[in-house]
């Protein structure tokens, strides 16, 4: 039995520090996140020349029909490529985790490719597939790719392994003594899929269906390179802003599209909150009996998709490779000068240096910000405030978090202005942007340690920095490790968030596939986006070596 | 470290010429607008091994967290050794703890875990090896000094996470219910350890727990706890023979509640009957409840001017003895227990439905 621990007052050393370091990030979120949503939010309710109008300008949006229609655009795109990836995902899921398939290794790696790739790389290798130009153009039954078909299509691709990383958790967690009850009173195995599996999985389903939703409703790249005319909100935010230097109306667009997308957040919390209730630790993991039909039946059906992901991946390399499409399909490395963007590979070593940084950096700040939440004994209410801020960032569209750091940053007499138009603004709006998800993880993995250590520690007159260094950061290195993979892979795939942040020194080559392909250069496109691909992979593939060597070292008591 | 041991039954919670090593002065703890804490008063002698006991919720821990300093008390004082330390963080008190979890470090080795607190003073490498070692020694586990703490079973974790609390020769050991994770007989052999650890050093050691059994049997003097106060205070068996309260009786092994009304100095009204049993401190016609013990329960092989009658509608058998379960006008509701140790040649009735004689001893009954 433990007291809740309630100190008024910051007594030991260490409590002083922490309180200073929360202090610190609350600082840190109130100058990168809530102030430039603040800026946002006003000049959305400014007229050009900055006088306050209110709700003015919504008035004008709702009454421009073609703004207007994105938003339903966005709605339709959004919900229909969510329903066709639950579906899809919870087969996939099903067939790891519920059935006795073969190979289920290697299609557990495939399906999560996609992770590594631009949100873009399936739109451009759709263009090679399906565009004017493609070899499989009759396909489409006349449709054009250049539209809803094709945001949906590419959503679809890289939304995937999101989807899956979650149905495939929630079946994961599946009692197998709600099964062995079934199969005791006689009910059939359809019967049992419905009664057990299915209600199972279904904050599973749940909350899968709020993040893909927010993840295509949100999306840039994808609708910029095969949306065609079909507009939705995100590219008409670009629009606005940086074709017709229409600021306030770009201000005001980013607000239609933060709201549901805060309200889809707020949703799935509200429904992960009745999940977790709903676990008990007792559970007895469910291994499931082969069934030679069924597990063919899933067979197959995970080698289509594998197939297709390969498809799409194959098609963007080879486009990258073709000398001239589809007229001259003889190979060449031409494409990787990247010529016509006028920057060679600047942007891709830009990339890389601002994913290292945003990695490193971000680490430290989101492992120590989730060890301050959970350990420090005094401020809770700081903390809690804390915790709350660093939740945020999951609801706020990269392009949004973008236009925002504009506004703020960009606005004279800020005397943080000088951030403007650097790298580091590039890294910080990187780590905020995909801040929670490495929260949650970090939070998990320090919520494993016992509550006591400090104590101990203490008692023992070692203050609570040394025990951070040799028990708590030792302890979590895998954690720590997955959370620097994760930041640097989503660096390098970024376009929503710092589409309007580089500048001609700061390019980066998810930025730059993008103006490839607007300038026509479709080639080029699909060999940065490739780039980016192998860059991922390797990185991935170094962690994966140095977190083995590494981990046999410092985890060997995990395994005894 | 070496210190003589002082330790006597303290009568009747008075305080005798040994000295104080621990004094909690009016202390009270908040959480919101629940009182954990109310007005605790008490204090510890030098090298006495007490216990706080008490239900789950009663502020036992609180209290050892004030102490520790890991809780903040609303008001009140605390001494130790003369000194005020109320207001002195955590790593400014001098303890050792052990929490029920053992909280040791699972990536450090038995031995880095209790050379944990040593690399911190001014200890030499040479020095730390020696005091490792000898506290290995002393717990019993030199051989699995290179051992992580999950290739140990939980007793010798918790031996472990013992021999870390005192390593940096405290002259206080505070212990968080530290045997409530180990199995039973874990948990009873390793009790025994405790008790002659304790004797060997005798540092002054404050333990926390719910389980009456085990403070009986290890404590020097129990402090019975309940709601944020303290009940009672005193060696465990003034503390079983002679509870001060109904809460206390109840709390500390099974208990059978009679009421009775008091006719003089010496009797007691109880069923039908005049019971002979000193009544000091109530005055004729008191209504007083009396706490009997199931081992205070007398079968008796005929019928006296003492005696009730009951019919016995439960037996269990319990190893050593016999638990009757005896339904009687003397109890409202519920039957009586009494227990009947084995080796005694049992009366001819005692079987279910049978009727029996029964008497109470009166030197083993309180009365409130």
């Amino acid at each position: 039995m433990s007291a809740p621990s309630s100190i008024s007052l910051p007594r030991d050393k260490s409590d002083q520090i922490g309180r200073i370091l929360v202090l610190a990030y609350l600082i840190i979120f109130l100058c990168f996140m809530v102030f430039p949503l603040f800026s946002l939010m006003s000049k959305s309710m400014q007229n050009a020349d900055g006088v306050f109008v209110g709700f003015q300008n919504f008035v004008a949006y709702s009454k421009e029909p073609t703004l207007f229609k994105s938003f339903f655009h966005s709605l339709f795109v959004a919900s229909a490529s969510t329903i066709i990836v639950v579906c899809l995902g919870f087969i996939y899921a099903f067939a790891l985790q519920c059935t006795c398939m073969r190979f289920k290794g290697f299609f557990r790696v495939v399906a999560l490719i996609p992770l590594l790739s631009p949100s873009i790389l399936a739109a451009i290798a759709l263009v090679y597939w399906f565009g004017n130009q493609g070899i499989l153009k009759s396909f489409l039954l006349g449709n054009s790719i250049y539209g809803p078909i094709g945001i949906i299509m590419a959503s679809v691709y890289w939304t995937f392994p999101h989807a899956l990383m979650i149905l495939s958790t929630s079946l994961s967690l599946s009692d197998a003594r709600l099964y062995e009850a079934s199969e005791a009173l006689k009910a059939s195995k359809f019967k049992t899929f419905l009664s057990v599996t299915l209600p199972g999985a279904k904050y599973g389903i749940i909350s899968t269906t709020f993040v893909v939703f927010i993840l295509v409703f949100t999306d840039f790249g994808v609708p910029k390179v095969i949306g065609g005319n079909y507009n939705v909100l995100a590219t008409d935010i670009y629009r606005e802003v940086v074709g017709m230097q229409n600021f306030q109306m770009g201000a005001v667009i980013s607000i239609v599209l933060l709201i549901p997308a805060l309200l889809a957040f707020g949703l799935d919390q509200y429904s992960r909150k009745r999940q977790a209730s709903q676990l008990t630790s007792r559970s007895v993991v469910y291994v499931p009996n082969p069934d030679k039909v069924r597990d063919n039946l899933f067979f197959a059906y995970c080698l289509l998709i594998t197939f297709l992901i390969v498809a799409m991946l194959g098609m963007a390399q080879f486009g990258a490779l073709v000398k001239f499409w589809p007229y001259n399909l003889s190979l060449t490395l031409k494409h990787y000068n990247f010529e016509v963007a006028g920057l060679g590979w600047d942007s891709f070593f830009n990339s890389v240096r601002m994913s290292l940084y945003a990695a490193f950096f971000g680490t430290i700040l989101i492992f120590v910000g989730s060890y301050l939440i959970e350990k420090m004994r005094s401020d809770k209410s700081l903390r809690e405030l804390l915790q709350m801020v660093a939740l945020m960032p999951m609801a706020i569209p990269g392009i949004v978090l973008g236009l925002a750091y504009i506004f703020f940053f960009n606005a004279k007499g800020n005397p943080l202005n000088f951030f403007y138009a650097t790298m580091a603004i590039l890294v910080v709006n990187t780590i905020v942007h995909f801040y929670t998800v490495s929260h949650l993880s970090a939070i998990t993995a320090i919520k494993k340690l016992d509550d006591e250590f400090e104590s101990v520690s203490l008692s023992l007159k070692i203050p609570t920095y040394k025990m951070f260094f040799r028990v708590t950061l030792p302890v979590c290195l895998p954690t720590v490790f997955d959370i620097f993979i994760y930041l640097f892979c989503n660096a390098m795939t970024t376009v929503s968030g710092v589409i309007f942040l580089y500048t001609y020194d700061t390019t980066l080559a998810s930025v730059s596939a993008i103006h490839l392909d607007e300038q026509g250069d479709v080639a080029g496109a699909a060999a940065m986006a490739m780039l980016i691909v192998y860059i991922s992979f390797v990185v991935r593939g170094l962690h994966t070596l140095i977190s083995t060597l590494l981990l046999k070292r410092t985890q060997a008591w995990r395994n005894i | 470290m070496l210190r003589l041991k002082r330790i006597q039954a303290v009568g009747d919670g008075v305080v005798n010429s040994q000295s104080q090593y621990l004094k909690v002065e009016n202390l009270s703890k908040y959480f919101g607008s629940f009182k954990a804490l109310n007005d605790i008063s008490i204090s510890i002698n030098d090298g006495e091994f007490v216990c706080f006991l008490g239900p789950s919720g009663c502020g036992k821990t609180t209290l050892l967290r004030c102490i520790a300093g890991l809780e903040l008390q609303s008001s009140g004082k605390i001494f130790q050794n003369g000194e005020l330390i109320s207001d002195l963080p955590t790593s400014q008190r001098d303890f050792g703890i052990v929490f029920q979890s053992y909280a040791l470090f699972p990536n450090l080795s038995c031995f880095e875990n209790i050379a944990y607190g040593l690399r911190n003073a001014a200890w030499t490498k040479v020095d730390i090896e020696n005091r490792v070692d000898s506290l290995l020694d002393l717990v019993g586990l030199s051989d699995h000094s290179a051992k992580y703490p999950s290739q140990l079973s939980g007793g010798e974790q918790q031996r472990i996470a013992l021999a870390r609390a005192i390593a940096t020769s405290p002259n206080l050991l505070l212990l968080d219910e530290p045997l409530s994770a180990l199995d039973a007989k874990v948990r009873i052999h390793l009790r025994q350890e405790l008790k002659k650890f304790h004797r060997s050093l005798g540092l002054t050691s404050i333990m926390v727990t719910h389980d009456q059994e085990e403070a009986l049997s290890i404590a020097d003097r129990i402090f019975v706890m309940d709601g944020g106060e303290i009940m009672q205070v005193g060696s465990p068996e003034e503390i079983y023979r002679h509870p001060e309260s109904a809460f206390v009786a109840n709390f500390i092994g099974m208990t059978n509640f009679l009421s009775g009304t008091v006719v003089d100095a010496k009797t007691i009204e109880l069923g039908a009957l005049q019971f002979q049993i000193k009544t000091d401190g109530f005055a004729k016609g008191d209504k007083v409840k009396i706490a009997a013990r199931p081992e205070s329960v007398k079968i008796l092989r005929t019928k006296t001017k003492q005696s009730f009658e009951g019919k016995i509608v439960e037996l269990e058998f319990l190893g050593s003895f016999v638990r009757l379960h005896i339904s009687t006008s003397l109890l409202t509701d519920g039957n009586l227990l009494a227990d009947l140790a084995i080796f005694e040649k049992p009366p001819s009735n005692i079987s279910l439905g049978g009727i029996v004689n029964f008497t109470f001893s009166p030197d083993l009954l309180s009365i409130f």
